[in-house]
């Protein structure tokens, strides 16, 4: 009864959509677990992986109180290195930027690395409508740029998509052979193709994993060397950076280089992991530093810590409603239990849905290697939304039978014997009605004879006094009060 | 008011209380025989290892190597390792394509992750290691860290420079999951380790 489709295009409906194809959700969903258990063998191997995940987090939350510090101390010491340093206050700032360095040196052809920023600026788009020709060169993004889809995963752009599909969309733009599927093929297809376009770009861009202040330098990790061929052949680089990527020193970058990759893919470390001070001899590093919203996210002690994130993907791998519900239900440029936090810190009105699409099971926050409070943040933000009269109203009435019913014993107890009873007794178009969203594509499932509580009362005698309600129920979400 | 001013003001008015500076007094590690570790990270990274035992064998170790991969062009910055094609000398890195294999000094190999630290100081042009079709790095048994933090004690940047961690060749997962070796940099990646 909790996700009744009353708000047009939201994550519920989107979902509905996906999950019509049974046997490719299924499919979707062991994709994405497989990562998951990659990730867990890989932090396995490593002895102190909760220490650096702590250490991970201590270091966030310091960078989080000296940002404005930092960030002059990258640019010092960036220039000081022959790197041009840009801040763009948003994403049409941010765009303009990277066009007019283009433009300034006639640039038309233009090859990319990754970049969830520039995905969040629109700035392909942008740059096409001008004249200028963008080539993405991470596979996965090179295949959905071809269909003119966005990436559905931040890691794995593609994740989405059978190779089968992929073999045809190879046939018809880069005239492999009909039927051809095998990866190993169609990866070698896309090298050939790529290696050109490499070769005769003017100009590369990259995203930033970290930007370090004490050195002035950027990091770009990959596994396919996509970052440094395009800043190794043409002599213009240009990294594209959120505030948030900055930390101190090398020492910290190395807490964080640790996780990344076994968080993300279960590698140990990526193949490569480059470290840009000033450019080429004889070339160019432009920094864009990008603010883009995340001041605003800084001000809002509910959401800061959001910017912890290092866009590993390691939420999106192990969320049952990601993984059975797909990147392109969220709606935004960053899916996932993250992405569904960090949209509706941003606007909670355009994502109203977005802080629903999760089971509050808590796994986000289990494999998150800085620690982020994923699902305490998306509940928070139901609260908020329920406080801005946000939520449609089905689910709100929803949400209020059952904040009514959780809020005394008697009356939780009462309906656990009414459920119990319809289970064993009601006829099945009674059970499985229009009102059963649940239902839909489920089972129900088989009524206990008795309930905990009627079990404890006859092994153990009188119920010990209710606790206090404490933070983080999520029968309150509805009716309890917005937080901050 | 330019956007500098207007992002760091807006950080500045934004920012929670300083946070105390992290504890890394509990991360690392040190492994009983760091070498055998590194062997098992380089294959777990798709890389190759081969244990040379001196200087003197090396440049009869790479030419063994260049033989099986069949490469022709070969560019080496290793002292004591000659190659075909001289790279100091090509200014354009366009004229790297079609190199077959290049030989690059690494500083050290890390036992964690088998990662190789390769200097852009050490090399021209800084394409070379990852357009060439196939790529082996040199690194003396001496200089085998245990983990990225020993890693990044060891590095710094004093002036403009680049510098790169390489762990096996280049690969991607994107189709499917399937892994695949060799996506746009080198199909294979040998670590000599010398000594």
């Amino acid at each position: 009864m909790s996700s009744l489709p009353v708000f047009q295009g939201g994550h519920p409906e989107a979902a509905a959509r996906f999950v019509e194809n049974e046997p490719r959700t299924h499919w979707h969903d062991q994709s994405l677990w497989f990562v998951r258990e990659k990730r867990d063998r890989a932090a396995s191997l490593v002895p102190d992986w909760e220490a650096l995940r702590d250490a991970a987090a201590g270091i966030r939350a310091h960078v989080r109180g000296r940002l404005p510090e930092l960030l002059e101390e990258f640019e010092r010491n960036a220039v000081a290195r022959g790197a041009k340093v840009h801040w763009a206050a948003d994403a049409g700032e941010h765009n303009e930027i990277v066009h007019r360095i283009l433009a300034e040196r006639g640039v038309t052809r233009l090859v990319k690395s990754k970049s969830m920023l520039t995905e969040e600026c629109g700035l392909n788009p942008y740059l096409e409508a001008r004249g200028i020709e963008v080539v993405d060169t991470d596979l996965g993004e090179r295949i959905v740029q071809l269909r003119h889809e966005p990436p559905s995963h931040i890691i794995f752009p593609a994740i989405h998509l059978k190779r089968e599909e992929i073999g045809e969309l190879f046939h018809e733009k880069l005239s492999t052979p009909a039927g051809l599927s095998d990866p190993t093929k169609l990866t070698e297809a896309a090298r050939g193709h790529l290696r050109q376009r490499f070769l005769r770009a003017q100009a590369g861009l990259t995203g930033v994993n970290f930007a370090v202040a004490e050195t002035g330098g950027v990091v770009v990790c990959t596994n396919e060397g996509n970052a440094d061929m395009g800043t190794s052949l043409p002599p213009v680089h240009i990294a594209c950076m959120g505030v948030e990527k900055i930390v101190p020193s090398l020492e910290h970058l190395a807490v964080l280089i640790r996780l990344l990759a076994r968080s993300a893919t279960g590698q140990p470390v990526t193949s490569y992991t480059s470290h840009f001070h000033g450019p080429m001899p004889g070339g160019e590093l432009h920094i864009v530093v990008v603010d883009n919203g995340r001041s605003r996210l800084l001000a809002d002690p509910a959401v800061r810590g959001l910017l912890a994130c290092i866009r590993c993907g390691a939420c999106l791998n192990t969320c049952p409603v990601y993984r059975r519900s797909g990147g392109y239900s969220y709606g935004w440029v960053v899916p996932g239990p993250i992405g569904s936090a960090l949209a509706a810190a941003r606007d909670p009105a355009s994502h109203a849905t977005l802080p629903f699409a999760s089971t509050l099971c808590g796994s986000c926050d289990a494999v998150c290697p800085v620690r982020i409070p994923i699902h305490d943040t998306l509940l928070g933000e139901r609260r908020t939304l329920a406080a801005r009269g946000l939520i449609a109203p089905g689910k709100r009435l929803g949400l209020a039978l059952v904040g009514l019913l959780l809020r005394s014993r008697a009356s939780y107890e009462a309906a656990g014997g009414l459920l119990r009873f319809a289970l064993k007794w009601f006829p099945r178009f009674l059970l499985y009605g229009p009102w059963n969203v649940w239902g839909r594509r489920r089972e129900l499932p088989a009524p206990p004879v008795e309930s905990f509580r009627q079990t404890w009362r006859r092994t153990r005698g009188p119920l010990p006094s209710p606790a206090p309600r404490g933070k983080g129920s999520p029968g309150t979400s509805a009716g309890g009060s917005p937080r901050g | 008011m330019d956007s500098r001013r207007r992002i760091l003001d807006a950080l500045r008015n934004a920012s929670p209380p300083a946070a105390p500076a992290p504890d890394l007094s509990r991360v690392g590690v040190r492994w009983d025989d760091p070498v055998a570790r590194l062997t098992d990270a380089v294959a777990a990274v798709a890389g190759k290892l081969v244990r040379v035992p001196d200087r003197a064998g090396l440049a009869a170790a790479v030419a063994a190597l260049a033989a099986e991969l069949g490469a022709g062009r070969i560019g080496s910055a290793v002292e004591g390792v000659p190659g075909r094609v001289d790279l100091s000398a090509i200014s354009d890195p366009h004229g790297l394509e079609g190199l077959g294999l290049a030989v690059l000094p690494g500083a050290f190999a890390v036992a964690e992750n088998g990662a190789v630290w390769v200097s852009g100081d050490a090399f021209r042009p800084r394409a070379t290691f990852v357009i060439t079709e196939h790529l082996a790095l040199v690194v003396s048994v001496r200089d085998v860290v245990h983990d990225m933090h020993e890693a990044y004690r060891r590095i710094a940047f004093p002036a403009a420079g680049f510098g790169t961690f390489i762990a096996g060749p280049s690969k991607t997962a994107d189709i499917e999951q399937a892994l695949v070796i060799g996506a746009h940099g080198a199909r294979s990646c040998t670590l000599f380790l010398v000594g």
